[in-house]
Parts: C-alpha cells; sequence; structure tokens
C-alpha cells in the first residue's frame, strides 16, 4: 500500500490495465512522450512502448471516431480529451456514434471504450476547461460515465471502466488531482460501477453529491455536528447509471434531501436525481428537496469562479432549511 | 509518389479506361480482369440497377421505407467493391447498400433496414462492414480507427469508406483523412461525387477544383476517376488496396459520378434544382451502357444473358421481399437488452415495464 494522489492512482491503474490486457490502448493530444498535461500517462509510453500509448493529431471528434473504429478490431481504447469542455467537438463521435454502436447493430458490435478527461472548477483555467458537462453524456443512452471523489475509487472505477464492455466517460476533476493523498493498494482491484458510497452515516438529513463537491458535503457535515445535526453523505461514483438503490435507503431513513452537483442547476444530474427520489420515495419526505448548484449562467470567469462555485456553506444553509421546514 | 501543389490540373486529371462508347483508351491501365469477372462486374450492375427500380417501386407502394437510389452510381460502388477480399472492412453510408450486399449482406437484411428494424444493421459472421452511417462524415474518422486496428494486428487487409461530394466539407472527413496519414493507416476514402449534396451543386461546396486534391493537405495519395467507368474505379480501388497493404498510406480517390433519382424517396424532386439536359449528358455516360458496348464488342455478354439476369433479380427480390415480410416484428425489450452487455437497474425497470406492455 502507498499514499498516492488521484493523479496517481489514475496512472496506477493504466498501468495495471495496459500490464493485464494487451489489447488496451492509451492515446490523446500530448500523452506519449510528454506524459499528458497533467501527467496522466507519465512514464506509459516509455514502458509499454509507442505502439500502445501513444500521441494523437489535435482533433477532438478524431480521436473518439478512432476510438470506435479501433474497437471493431477488438481493441480496449482509452482515450483523453485534454479537457472536457473541448467535448463539444466530439459530441456527434460519442452521443451520435460510440454511444449507439451496439444498439445500432444490434448487439453484434460494441465499444469498450473509456474516455477519460479532467473538468471541474477552482483551478483557475481560461473558458471551457472547468465546465461540469456530464449532463451532456449522461443524457445519452448507451453512455456510462463516472465521476471518482478520491485516490482509492480513482483507481478501481477506472480499472473497471477500461474493463467494461460498454463506453464509459469517466471525468477526473482538476481539483481532486493533488489536493490530498490517501491509501491505495498495489494490487488490482475494482470498484463497481453504478454502486454508491455512502461515505459518511447519519440519520437527520441525506447529503447526495459526486466528484469535487463530496468533499464539500463531507465539510459540511462536520459543521452541522456541531450542532447537533447528523447528516448522511451519499458519493454517487458513478452518475450513469445512477444507484437510487442505495439514495432510496438512506432516504428512507432520514427523511430530509439536499442534492448537490457543481453543474448549474439546470445541467448535470440533479433534476433527474430529484425526480427519482419523488417517484420513490414521496412519502417518506418531511421536506421537499432542496439543490446545491451553480446558477444557470455560462461557466464563470476565473474572477468569479470563487462566489460562483457551490461550497460547503451553501450545503449547510440547505440542509439547515430542510431540517426546519 | 506524394502529390504537390504543382501541376494540379495535371496530377488529378480524371483517371478512365473506358470511355462513354465503351472503347478501352488507357491501355496500359487495364486491370488485370478474367472474362469471368468481367461478366460478374456487369451482372453485378445490372442486378443492382434492377435492385434500385424493384425498391423504388416497393417505396412507392408504401412497403419498403426508408431509400436512398443508387441508379447511376453503379460503378462507383460496384467498381470499388469489387476490389476488396472478404477481410476488408466497409463503413458505408446511406447510399451504399449495394456495396453491402455485394460484400456479403442477405438482401432481406438490407430491406429490413431500409423498414427500421434492427435485424437489418446486423452483419453475418464474416461480413466485416458496419452498418449505413447517417450522419455525414462520421465513418471517416471511424475508417481511421478500423484501418488502425488492421495495421496494429498485422492484417493484410483495407478499412474503405463512402462519402459524398456534400460529404467533404465536413470536419470530420479531414480528420479522418489526417489521421490516417498520419498513422499511415491502411484505408481508402471514397468520395462518390454525384454532382449534388441533396440540392447544393459541388460548386457551391467548395472553391477546390477537385474533391480529390484535399488529399494534399493530409499529405496521402489522391485521385479522380470517372466513377461511370467501372474498370476505371475498379483499377484505382485495387491499386489504393495495394499501397495500404504495403503500409504506403491511404488513399483518397473521388469518382465522378451521378445519381439518377431523387435523394431520398422522402419527398426530394431533383428538378427544383437540376435541368433535364443535365441529367440527359450523364445518362449519356452510363456506366451499364458503356460496359455492355464494351463486352458485347468482346462477345462476352449478350441481350439474352441480360435478360436472364435482370428476371433472376426480379425472381430474388421477390423471395427476399417475401422474407422480409416474415421477419418477426422488433420488440422495444428487444431494444432495450441491446443498450448495454448488462442492464443497468433503472432499464431492467422499464424492461419489466415493456414486458408487460408488449404481452397483451
Amino acid at each position: 500500500m502507498a499514499q498516492m494522489t488521484m493523479i496517481q492512482a489514475i496512472t496506477e491503474a493504466l498501468r495495471t490495465e495496459l500490464k493485464n490486457d494487451e489489447n488496451v490502448l492509451v492515446f490523446g493530444e500530448d500523452v506519449g512522450q510528454n506524459g499528458g498535461v497533467f501527467r496522466a500517462t507519465e512514464g506509459l509510453q516509455q514502458e509499454f512502448g509507442e505502439d500502445r500509448v501513444f500521441d494523437t493529431p489535435l482533433a477532438e471528434s478524431g480521436i473518439i471516431g478512432m476510438s470506435t473504429g479501433l474497437s471493431t478490431q477488438g481493441f480496449r481504447p482509452v482515450p483523453e480529451i485534454q479537457f472536457f469542455g473541448f467535448v463539444y467537438e466530439a459530441m456527434d463521435a460519442i452521443n451520435g456514434q460510440m454511444a449507439r454502436l451496439r444498439y445500432r447493430s444490434g448487439n453484434t458490435e460494441n465499444a469498450p471504450v473509456t474516455i477519460r478527461s479532467p473538468f471541474g472548477g477552482g483551478v483557475h483555467t481560461p473558458e471551457l476547461h472547468a465546465d461540469s458537462l456530464e449532463g451532456l453524456i449522461t443524457q445519452q443512452p448507451g453512455m456510462k460515465v463516472v465521476i471518482p471523489s478520491n485516490p482509492y475509487d480513482a483507481k478501481g472505477l477506472l480499472i473497471s471502466s477500461i474493463r467494461d464492455n460498454d463506453p464509459v466517460v469517466y471525468l477526473e476533476h482538476m481539483k481532486l488531482y493533488r489536493s490530498f493523498r490517501e491509501e491505495v493498494p498495489d494490487e488490482d482491484y475494482t470498484v463497481d460501477l453504478g454502486k454508491a458510497n455512502v461515505k459518511r452515516e447519519g440519520t437527520d438529513v441525506t447529503i447526495v453529491a459526486y466528484g469535487a463537491m463530496v468533499h464539500a458535503a463531507l465539510k459540511a457535515a462536520d459543521e452541522l455536528e456541531q450542532d447537533g445535526v447528523q447528516a448522511e453523505v451519499i458519493d454517487l461514483r458513478t452518475v450513469m447509471p445512477i444507484d437510487f438503490d442505495t439514495i432510496v435507503e438512506s432516504v428512507q431513513k432520514t427523511n430530509r434531501v439536499v442534492m448537490v452537483q457543481e453543474a448549474q442547476r439546470q445541467a448535470g444530474i440533479a433534476s433527474y436525481v430529484v425526480s427519482q427520489i419523488q417517484e420513490r420515495a414521496i412519502l417518506h419526505l418531511e421536506a421537499p428537496i432542496k439543490t446545491v448548484a451553480a446558477p444557470d449562467t455560462v461557466y464563470a470567469f476565473t474572477q468569479a469562479e470563487e462566489v460562483w462555485l457551490p461550497n460547503y456553506k451553501d450545503i449547510t444553509e440547505k440542509v439547515n432549511e430542510v431540517i426546519h421546514f | 509518389m506524394k502529390r504537390t501543389l504543382e501541376n494540379m490540373e495535371e496530377q488529378f486529371e480524371t483517371f478512365q479506361i473506358l470511355n462513354e462508347e465503351g472503347k478501352v483508351v488507357n491501355e496500359d491501365a487495364m486491370p488485370e480482369l478474367s472474362d469471368e469477372e468481367l461478366r460478374e462486374l456487369m451482372y453485378r450492375m445490372v442486378y443492382t440497377r434492377i435492385l434500385d427500380q424493384r425498391s423504388i417501386a416497393l417505396n412507392r407502394q408504401g412497403r419498403l421505407g426508408f431509400y436512398a437510389p443508387t441508379a447511376g452510381q453503379e460503378a462507383s460502388q460496384l467498381g470499388t467493391q469489387f476490389a476488396l477480399e472478404q477481410e476488408d472492412f466497409i463503413l458505408p453510408a446511406y447510399r451504399d447498400v449495394p456495396q453491402l450486399i455485394w460484400h456479403g449482406l442477405p438482401l432481406y437484411k438490407a430491406f429490413l433496414f431500409s423498414r427500421g428494424h434492427y435485424h437489418g444493421n446486423q452483419m453475418p459472421e464474416g461480413v466485416n462492414a458496419l452498418s449505413p452511417q447517417i450522419i455525414i462524415g462520421a465513418q471517416y474518422t471511424q475508417a481511421a480507427g478500423v484501418a488502425m486496428g488492421l495495421k496494429k494486428r498485422g492484417k493484410n487487409s483495407v478499412a474503405i469508406t463512402y462519402t459524398g461530394d456534400g460529404g467533404t466539407s465536413q470536419g470530420d472527413f479531414y480528420e479522418g483523412i489526417n489521421f490516417a496519414g498520419a498513422y499511415q493507416a491502411p484505408a481508402i476514402f471514397v468520395v462518390q461525387n454525384n454532382q449534388f449534396a441533396i440540392s447544393v451543386p459541388v460548386e457551391k461546396q467548395t472553391a477546390a477544383d477537385t474533391l480529390a486534391q484535399k488529399a494534399i493537405a493530409a499529405g496521402i495519395e489522391g485521385i479522380q476517376v470517372d466513377g461511370m467507368d467501372i474498370l476505371a474505379v475498379y483499377a484505382a480501388t485495387k491499386a489504393a488496396r495495394e499501397r495500404g497493404i504495403n503500409g504506403e498510406g491511404p488513399t483518397l480517390i473521388e469518382t465522378l459520378t451521378y445519381r439518377y433519382g431523387p435523394h431520398t424517396m422522402a419527398g426530394d424532386d431533383p428538378t427544383r434544382y437540376r435541368t433535364e439536359d443535365m441529367d440527359n449528358e450523364w445518362e449519356q455516360r452510363d456506366p451499364i451502357v458503356r460496359f455492355r458496348k464494351y463486352l458485347e464488342e468482346k462477345g462476352i455478354w449478350s441481350e439474352d444473358e441480360e435478360n436472364e439476369v435482370i428476371e433472376k433479380a426480379k425472381e430474388e427480390i421477390k423471395a427476399a421481399i417475401k422474407k422480409t415480410d416474415e421477419q418477426p416484428k422488433q420488440k422495444v425489450t428487444e431494444l432495450i437488452d441491446n443498450m448495454y452487455e448488462e442492464l443497468p437497474a433503472h432499464l431492467q425497470e422499464q424492461r419489466e415495464e415493456y414486458k408487460e406492455k408488449e404481452s397483451k
């Protein structure tokens, strides 16, 4: 066991799968010689050779289209979109093509592709780097979307994603890349896709979050505890499919919910989660479900970013509203 | 030989072997084809023309569904396919159903594709192809990936993909040829320039004199071919295939052709954008008429034989339609089953719902 940052855990997962399966290919802009702009693929080209880990021309649609093509020849591509804001260039290649390959071919073809991509606010990027665009993909049947919140999950979820025989978008929050370390096992292990994790148990309110917002939720829960409120925090880990069973089980216990996402209110998955809770557990609710999300503007310019992004105070505020409803 | 920006007209002069009168004008370029193979080419073109006529009729009777007419493009479609081996991988556009059929897709499956049944998209074992692409150009980047995969696997086969003149304006067109060039992948990119993207003429599509010259920007081989001359189309594709498997990279082939019919059977009216003169002018170049002259001159084709082919095609089409009619209706539960390898919980719930509905 070693202490690792999330980005180290991601590199470890890539190394593990490159070793385990010769069909795994890792590629994208600057991922070869340079080891990726965040060093997620550091050393992998040296270790596995240019045939397995390589640079691509600078064109996102081409990278994803090529991945679908490689799938037909039995490869398991792990392309990188350098920043997820660039995904618009590849929207047809993902939602119009890759997502539909199994369906379109009547289950005779499939695309076991894992698209890795950094995203997330708080790191002062230029425009179209930090946006939370997971909702664009979760709305496309055929895709899975994974967003880890910590190094342990990052490794296990990435290994699961690569082994999955359907396409996965695996989103890496930039703020979490190097913000903390934790124990990550050396051996290969998986964390199941579609399984949420109860990060903290509580009886008074359920806070549902994913990605960096899990940490804001945990901090809010610490704060709330001082006021005698026991918050349960659920880390979704996979935002498509969503583990409604875990959410509903928690709601049945706490009877109150705050849904948290970094994406704008109209984006992300909050609306879907809230609608499903009301369909599945409305009679267990003692208060309306509140949502913590960014405002419905285009992602904030850097100087307004800190206020624009949801934070733990926004969460405690909403929790107090549902507790004192 | 790398193409350059110099002497473009010369470099992209239309490659032709058989002229409109069915005379060989380029003896040196004549491909090595036996009489039997030449007759096979004719057989396929005649058969496909009949298939087109029957498909249009069936569509008008409301018995087919989505259909993009192919008449006029037989040399371009079948000449390229005939140069392939069974292991080669086809990524067709929606008009390229004939190539799939001659690559091994049963006729009734082609009809199922038209009717919107997923069984029509299921390629039989050994037919290396994807189902027809609807989005213009998306198949070009995928073809680069297939070709790259074939190269990585050390296979002696190529990926071939098709688009039209309009497709060359898409970003994916350039990304596809550029990626394949960068990786020297064995891909053949065919542009069937039938002069119109639905209604927009090729002159409004680009300021480039030829579409083949777009290869220069990607640093790959490009050639413009008389797409009404099946021998030229075949020879150009055969050469592209050789280059591909010899590690010499991809080729862009522009075939100059014409679709006699409308864009699709869904209401397009070509008289809004084409003149009768233009139609007549292109019909003078008809691929079947010219090849018939050539074969008859050689004494290896006759009217009787052609009539036999026509009858055979009609019979087989009739039988295929019957088989199409007999296919079980597809169910929403089957569509749900085809979404993921393992159904996530929310889809399991929805499957139950539709199973219930479908049992009523």
